[in-house]
């Protein structure tokens, strides 16, 4: 029972350092100031705040989530070359004269095997914001229901996309 | 170097005008409620996403840090537009479905 109590202080103390630098650096973008009163001000309040929200924003953080953060890091990169490349297809049909004929609306439905729910959200997300696909539902045993405006949109489905995903978050089947 | 910062810029410009218009256009041209979401939700983001591009690199006419923050602070734009417009195409998308409206496909037509 110590040693879990240590674990959860020690968690705290990550989530709370966390904090106090995403904080910090938010102040010192949004105002842009460098002098010591006012960046010893950002601190103080910094600091207030990392106090009483630690366990609001990066609840329950530890060292090894930020390996997850760095995945993330290289899957967005990626993630945007997608959303470029598939913005460039729905353009290309929303100005095609025969376009009625090239989109083919329908429902399609899969199993993810995805289990935490940060993993299912980035999903669902990074379907919606890839042009031609919507998400509709996701269940919490990761099962979704997508909207996909025609075939070639659709194909792409639960394969790539779900294999980066499940890699950022380390859940390979 | 002037020119080619305004060449680029201008040119990241009329890149987001043209999604923009796509947008638009696409919302007219959709043949139903679920397909009009594709265009408007979606070329909107890489639409913003070009023209704030263009502002960034127009700001790098005189550089200094307060220009650098200033273009981090545009990219916070992008950012939460990248983070809302899914968010909130997907409760459109839910209204749709708990309302029991039917999606439009091609085989209903041919009936």
């Amino acid at each position: 029972m110590p040693q879990k109590e240590n674990k959860k202080k020690q968690a705290g103390f990550f989530s709370f350092i966390i904090t106090f630098v995403f904080m910090f650096a938010t102040w010192i973008i949004l105002s842009g100031y460098f002098e010591p009163l006012l960046l010893g001000l950002g601190v103080i309040s910094s600091l207030a705040i990392a106090w009483f929200f630690h366990d609001l924003l990066f609840a329950g953080a530890t060292v090894q989530d930020t390996r997850v953060f760095l995945r993330f890091c290289q899957y967005a990169p990626w993630l945007i070359l997608e959303i470029i490349k598939a913005n460039f297809h729905l353009l290309f049909l929303v100005f095609h004269p025969r376009m009625h004929q090239l989109i083919d609306p329908h429902i399609i439905q899969f199993q993810t095997g995805l289990k935490s729910n940060i993993a299912i959200t980035t999903l669902a997300n990074a379907i919606t914001l890839t042009p031609g696909t919507v998400t509709i539902t996701a269940n919490a045993e990761g099962g979704f229901r997508v909207h996909a405006i025609d075939r070639q949109s659709a194909e792409g489905l639960p394969g790539v996309m779900r294999d980066r995903v499940a890699q950022v978050f380390g859940e390979n089947r | 170097m002037h020119i080619i910062i305004n060449i680029l810029s201008v040119s990241c410009l009329l890149m987001g005008l043209i999604f923009f218009i796509g947008g638009a256009v696409g919302i007219m041209r959709m043949p139903d409620f679920y397909s009009r979401l594709h265009p408007a939700g979606k070329l909107d983001t890489l639409g913003i996403f070009t023209m704030v591009a263009g502002l960034v690199i127009y700001n790098f006419h005189h550089l200094s840090l307060g220009v650098v923050l200033l273009s981090i602070k545009m990219f916070l734009i992008v950012f939460f537009v990248f983070l809302a417009s899914p968010t909130a195409t997907h409760s459109i998308v839910d209204a749709g479905m708990r309302a029991g409206l039917r999606p439009w496909t091609k085989k209903k037509e041919k009936e």
